[in-house]
Order: C-alpha cells, then structure tokens, then sequence
C-alpha cells in the first residue's frame, strides 16, 4: 500500500496578505492568511505551502510575522518559500512555526546549505523547490531567480542530487505549464518521481480536478499543489478529493 | 487544570508543539519549554517532542538532563512522548550505526527502508489511519482509523506487545502508539494533525495517568 496522496493549497502571500494575480500583473487582495488557511484546513488540505512573492529584504519581516500568525491557529504542516538563501532564513521561518522551508535559487548557488540545514535540523523539514523548463525533448533545463535565470543543470541529475545531499522532498514546477491551466507535464514528473527516493510535488499547470488526478496515476506525484483553481473557488479541496477518490487515488477524506 | 512542561533539548519542534496546547488549554493552565528538572518535577503533564536522528537526541538529553532523575520523574505524572519522543524511550535504535536509547519501554527502533518494499518512499511523510488497538483515555471522541500526519524513517518494535496502543500500515503494519502504565507515545505528530490531533492533545491534558 503506497501513502495517502496529498492536496496542498498554495497562497502567494504579498505584504501580509494573500494576493491573487496572472503572472504577477493585475494582483489583486485575496484575504487574510490565517482566514485562507484555516478555510483550507477545515475543507481536508492535508498541508499549505506559502509563497513570499516579494521575498526582498525589508519584507522578511512580514513574511515572519504572516508565519506566526497562522502557525497559531492553523494545525496542519506549513511550508514557507520564496528568497530563502541562508542557514539563519530557514532558522527564523521554522521558528516562527513553519515546519518546512523550501530552498529554490540558494540551492543552485551554494548547494552545501541543504546538506548543511538537513543534518542539523533533519530532512524533513527541507523541501528541494526545482524550476523547470523544456530544453529539448525529454530534458528540463533548471532556472532560478523566478525562473530568469537557466543554469544549463539538467533537472534529472540535479533532482538526484538534492536528494543524495539531504533534501526531504522535491517540489517540482514546470515554467512551461506554470500558469497555463493545460495540467501538469507528466513526462517530467514520471521522469523524476520514478528516480528519487523521496516524495514528489507537482507544481505548475493545474487548471481541472483531473490535472490533479493525472499528476498522480501517470505522473507518479506524491503530492499535488495547486493555487488558482482553489483560490478562485472554481473547487473547493473537498470536491478535489471526492473526484481523486472517485478515480482511485488514495487520499485523506 | 494542568501545567504542562514541553522539554527541548534543543532539536525538536517545540514551537508547534507549544502552539497546538496553547490553543486546546484553559486559560488556567500554564505551558512551559523547558530542560529543567525542576520543572518536570512541578508540572503536572510532560511532553516530549522531537525530530532528527535518535544518536543525536540521545547525546542531547545526556548534555542537558540528569537521566536517572529524568526517568524518574516521568513515571510519576502523565507522559506524551511525539514522534522522537517515543523513538528514544525504547531500549535500543539502529539510526546512524546504532545507539542505546533510555530503555523505559523494552524494544527496539529499525529502519523503515531496511522492511518495506523499495517501490515505497522512506521518510513516510504524510497522512495515515491509525487503527486503535485497544481503548485507553487518549483515544476519547477519536473515530477509530481516523488520520494523522506521520514523518519518520524509523519506527519502533516493542518487546511487549501488549503495550501497543496503535498501529499503521506502510507497506508493513508498525506500531504508530505505545503505553505503559502513565507513559504514552505516539509515531505521528498530533500538533500537525488537524482537528484530531488537536483533540488528541486535549484528552492528553485529561488524562490522569490512569488506566481505567
């Protein structure tokens, strides 16, 4: 029997508050954190992922601050993102109540920090966020920096590395589906949740609940994360596993 | 009323732990993080919360606790032991080569990857039921198979079987809670497990360290 697949709602989260936008243009206020998040808990989200879009300097501190906020009154794992470069950045967002951080850029630039962060604190609180984009066919070419700029990493080696140098699991988003609502790239995620040992997210490109469904029967996903057809209410998460389960995957309802 | 004393010996995940009692106490109860003795010995609950590798948990009491005092104290009032916490109160693990644990309950700590079959991803991380195995006061208005969140690469073998409070299938069926007498422990973490954590950790502070 393989593990319950996971729903995880995630909130791009802009100066405290939740924001809903089309490629970063026309953003738009779409609540408050804690009231998004316990609304996602209370519908079956079995964790939440938080994006800090600005993720500059001088709103780390918001970004903290949103963290606490919701850690307080919302009991399921939190994962925070977004300009996470240094040991002390993942230290304040899991004392703030995070229970794990994702590292994307920093990784690229100075791949000892995940060794460094898992043997300290553990693997599990690590998640290895990988950008991707389709150099040619069946090869992903990883990008960083929101996706400006392309390493030249491939993204089947890399993915392998992360996870020999400790990382807990992989979230892996496709630049090419990211935003499209065309559903996820099942070739890149079959590619890589077959060769690692540790859980695969899937990220990018989810427009219909049966995106979802096929992010885990053919693409081999652990885990599914998915913002706007959660945020603009187009399915609830309950209506998301109902269909799931309907088609049998296995999830928690 | 109850003071809880949550101990950190600096590895665990304290914060959530805290966080998840501070919404299920009454406003006259006290919850304290600590490593001191004396507030194990004027708490009326301990918790026990914990992540990382059992080697280095272990060193990490050794540096900050009396242990004889410590395994003292914790027979005498009711003990929650989370994730880690129960790792290291049984006798033995096999995490980074081997390490002696506190030996308050017999058995041993293996590896997941050594057991399950290879198609399964080790940490389990993630949602599973937990089939009840007999009743006991932790268990109060919690369903029977209901879900909670897991991440571990270890689990424990209790030499006595009949401590075994709950199990868990992954591939193979492991022990995900333990008793004996007013010890309890758990695989999987009640303070990220939603509402039935929450009611979890609220029949805990109920408890009285009886079994009925």
């Amino acid at each position: 029997m393989s593990l319950y697949k996971r729903i995880i709602p995630c909130l791009d989260v802009a100066n405290g508050r939740v924001v809903k936008g089309t490629n970063f243009v026309n953003i738009v206020d779409a609540g408050d954190p804690v009231e998004v998040a316990k609304r996602y808990d209370q519908e079956g989200a079995d964790e939440i992922a938080f994006l800090d879009i600005t993720a500059t300097h001088e709103d780390r501190k918001t970004i903290i601050e949103t963290v606490e906020k919701v850690a307080n009154e919302v009991f399921i794992p939190l994962t925070v993102g977004g300009g996470v470069s240094n040991y002390s950045d993942v230290l304040n967002l899991l004392n703030a109540g995070a229970d794990k951080v994702a590292i994307n850029s920093a990784a690229v630039s100075s791949p000892d920090l995940i060794n460094q962060v898992t043997d300290k604190i553990g693997r599990q609180c690590i998640v290895a966020a990988i950008d991707v984009k389709s150099t040619s066919k069946d090869t992903w070419t990883v990008f960083t920096h929101g996706g400006r700029n392309s390493t030249g990493i491939d993204a089947f080696e890399w993915s392998k590395e992360l996870c020999d140098r400790g990382a807990g699991e992989i979230l892996l988003t496709s630049m090419d589906r990211d935003g499209t609502k065309k559903g996820f790239d099942l070739d890149l995620l079959s590619l890589i949740s077959r060769e690692v040992t540790i859980p695969v997210i899937a990220s990018g490109g989810a427009g219909s609940l049966e995106h979802l469904k096929d992010a885990v029967l053919l693409g081999k996903a652990d885990a599914v994360l998915a913002a706007s057809i959660f945020h603009y209410s187009i399915h609830s998460i309950k209506e998301a596993k109902e269909y799931m389960k309907k088609h049998g995957v296995l999830v928690r309802i | 009323m109850a003071d809880i004393a949550i101990i950190d010996y600096g590895m665990g995940n304290v914060h959530s732990v805290y966080k998840a009692f501070n919404k299920v106490i009454n406003k006259d109860s006290e919850i304290k993080i600590t490593r001191s003795l004396d507030d194990l010995l004027d708490c009326s609950h301990i918790v026990f919360p914990g992540q990382g590798a059992a080697s280095e948990c272990m060193s990490n009491i050794n540096k900050n606790l009396d242990i004889v005092e410590f395994k003292k104290i914790i027979s005498q009032k009711p003990f929650l032991g989370i994730c880690m916490g129960l790792q290291v109160l049984m006798t033995h693990s096999d995490e980074n080569k081997g390490s002696n644990c506190l030996g308050v309950l017999d058995g041993e700590v293996h590896s997941l990857k050594s057991k399950i079959n290879t198609g399964l991803k080790v940490p389990h991380m993630g949602w599973n039921k937990i089939k009840q195995a007999k009743d006991h006061p932790l268990w109060k208005n919690i369903p029977d198979e209901s879900f909670f969140y897991f991440v571990h690469s270890y689990y424990v073998s209790p030499s006595n079987k009949s401590n075994i409070l709950a199990t868990t299938t992954y591939d193979l069926d492991f022990v995900s809670a333990l008793y004996k007498d007013n010890i309890a422990a758990v695989q999987f973490h009640p303070e990220k497990s939603s509402n039935m954590g929450l009611q979890l950790l609220e029949n805990f502070i109920n408890w009285n360290g009886e079994i009925q």
